[in-house]
């Protein structure tokens, strides 16, 4: 037993961005996610496809593209809600929506509770321990104070313990997406899919919310799969990208892929990779996607 | 201390007068129905408060009119107009409402549809039935005279099954009331929940009318779950509160249209609105005392 309390967040500050992740579940031989040539299609049009990736246990990858190019769908593909409409999709080693549940994290594209909703954010975070189960749980037993140790260590690893007893709606917008994060790892998934985690924060919580993210994902190997509109709060986090495009799409590392170079082949017109004094990436001719519906079906 | 001057006179004895009523086996029933009535109206209307469906209760309520009306003309058991009429259009809100949405726009157009049409109905019930004046005012402002003891055995059979089926599906009806898409991905039926709700709602609501009346309905379906989540943000505690409220204000309802000679649900609804502004008062002092002062229990722990 090592005192590891506290320490943790030091070392992975001071690691290299190219140093392997340290999970603390034990290293799966084979991939947690892994997309082959796989595409999706939407009311016969075909959004993305020709998408490779291979993702394991400890990487942070991020879904980027314009808007209603189908980054949402990426999501809902990898959730088994929508059938690849070619190639290969695995996750966790099955069919996607075979292994949903306790190995699969879900956090749906931003949404904020109404002010008056007279419930915890504790409570918000045990509904994704056991919301799906019927019946009405014991107030008391071994049971029951398991679960309760299970939310407390979720909402620690958050950091949310000192409003997590408020009612969620009385939470500000950077506190309930934490609760949120919480809940979706309170099962201690293998997969966290998040879809825009950081639309409509203010900048210090995007990357306070980014950190954490990463933090979560280095730390405790968790595979993290972030659909973001903008790459510059999760950079430096990032071990990997997906950038989609109509009809095509491109993986590898940060540096590969955001270049002038790959994203102008990508999209077949001119786009041009700025870096900025402060290591800002600016992607400047980006094409928005024709469709002006896409990526944003509401999920019901 | 007994009291020598009449019957009816109210002691502030109160165990001297909870045994003067429960001679009356009338009044006996009253508060058995009451209870019933307050208990189911107390947990359901609180999950119907957290997702903000208070007009689709609405228009259940209305339908009871109707209902009522309908079992009058036609000659058939009052209950049953009560039961069939609620949950029928529980039924058709479910039906006509497009997206699941609870307290959606979809829904609150689908709800107004059904009010509207159903309403009409009564009135046309009433129009057929030429007769007996005083029975429109006990449907719409209720009544706690000669509730026979077979109506409560019906209230109670139909509350045991409705807070069985709410006990069965609370967990992930809270789920998907607080969190639907969340919960939809956690593979919870959330549509077929939304429907069963609106059916234990219809259900609810027609054994709250046959008590309250139409109109009043909301004073137990609303007051007490609405004044339970000013008090606490705990689920469990707040729906036990909610049922503990409504019983408390049935109860004191009861006793007080027997000692003084104004309506029940005037009653009821003046116990239930006072706990509430009560609540809200007290609500709102405990916010200024936060703001005075005292910092959090826990510090952030990242």
């Amino acid at each position: 037993m090592n005192p590891i309390t506290g320490t943790p967040a030091a070392v992975t500050a001071t690691r290299p961005e190219t140093a392997p992740p340290a999970p603390t579940r034990a290293e799966t031989p084979q991939p947690v996610l892994e997309l082959r040539g796989a595409a999706a299609r939407v009311g016969g049009r075909t959004l993305w496809s020709g998408v490779d990736l291979t993702v394991r246990a400890g990487e942070f990858v991020a879904v980027l593209g314009p808007n209603g190019v189908g980054k949402s769908t990426m999501v809902k593909v990898l959730l088994g809600v929508l059938p690849a409409a070619a190639g290969e999709v695995r996750v966790l080693g099955g069919q996607p929506g075979q292994s949903a549940g306790a190995r699969i994290g879900y956090l749906p594209q931003r949404r904020s509770f109404d002010p008056s909703l007279r419930i915890r954010g504790l409570d918000v975070v045990r509904l994704g321990l056991d919301g799906d189960r019927w019946g009405v749980p014991l107030p008391f037993g071994a049971a029951r104070r398991r679960d309760r140790e299970r939310v407390a260590e979720a909402v620690d690893l958050v950091g949310a313990g000192a409003y997590a007893h408020r009612p969620i709606g009385q939470c500000s917008g950077g506190e309930q997406q934490r609760l949120l994060i919480a809940q979706a790892l309170v099962r201690r998934p293998e997969v966290l899919l998040l879809d825009e985690p950081l639309d409509s924060l203010d900048l210090p919580n995007q990357s306070a919310v980014a950190a954490l993210i990463g933090r979560i994902c280095h730390q405790q190997g968790v595979a993290v799969v972030m659909v973001a509109h903008d790459v510059n709060p999760i950079l430096h986090h990032l071990d990997r990208v997906v950038y989609l495009a109509e009809g095509g799409a491109v993986a590898g590392t940060p540096a590969e892929v955001i270049t002038s170079e790959t994203l102008t082949r990508l999209y077949r017109s001119p786009v041009e990779v700025l870096r900025t004094a402060d290591g800002r990436l600016v992607v400047v001719g980006q094409p928005e996607a024709p469709s002006t519906h896409g990526g944003h079906h509401a999920a019901v | 201390m007994p009291q020598s001057d009449g019957p009816t006179a109210f002691s502030w004895n109160l165990l001297a007068d909870f045994q003067q009523m429960w001679s009356y086996p009338f009044m006996v029933n009253a508060f058995r129905a009451g209870a019933v009535v307050a208990v189911v109206a107390g947990a359901v209307g609180w999950f119907m408060v957290l997702r903000r469906q208070t007009f689709a209760g609405h228009t259940l309520s209305m339908v009871a009119f109707p209902g009522a009306a309908f079992a009058t003309l036609v000659g058939m058991s009052l209950s049953l107009g009560y039961f069939g009429f609620c949950v029928a259009a529980a039924l058709a809100i479910a039906g006509l409402r497009r997206d699941g949405q609870p307290g959606g726009a979809g829904e609150s157009a689908a709800t107004g549809v059904v009010q509207a049409f159903l309403l009409a109905c009564g009135y046309l019930f009433m129009a057929l039935y030429k007769g007996l004046l005083e029975g429109p005012q006990a449907l719409l402002f209720g009544s706690f005279l000669g509730i026979t003891g077979d109506q409560v055995l019906i209230l109670a059979a139909v509350a045991i099954a409705v807070l069985a089926v709410l006990a069965v599906m609370g967990r992930q009806l809270l789920f998907a009331s607080v969190d639907p898409q969340v919960a939809a991905g956690r593979g919870v039926r959330v549509r077929l929940l939304s429907t069963l709700f609106l059916v234990l709602l219809g259900a609810a609501t027609a054994e709250a009318a046959q008590i309250t009346g139409a109109l009043l309905v909301f004073a137990l379906m609303v007051l007490p779950a609405a004044t339970a989540q000013q008090l606490t943000a705990r689920p469990g505690r707040s729906l036990l509160l909610s049922v503990a409220i409504g019983l408390a204000v049935t109860w004191l309802g009861l006793l007080a249209a027997f000692y003084w000679p104004y309506p029940l649900g005037f009653f009821v609804s003046t116990f239930a609105f006072a706990a509430f502004l009560a609540a809200h008062a007290a609500r709102a002092l405990a916010g200024v005392r936060a703001r005075q002062g005292r910092p959090a229990l826990l510090g952030g722990a990242a």
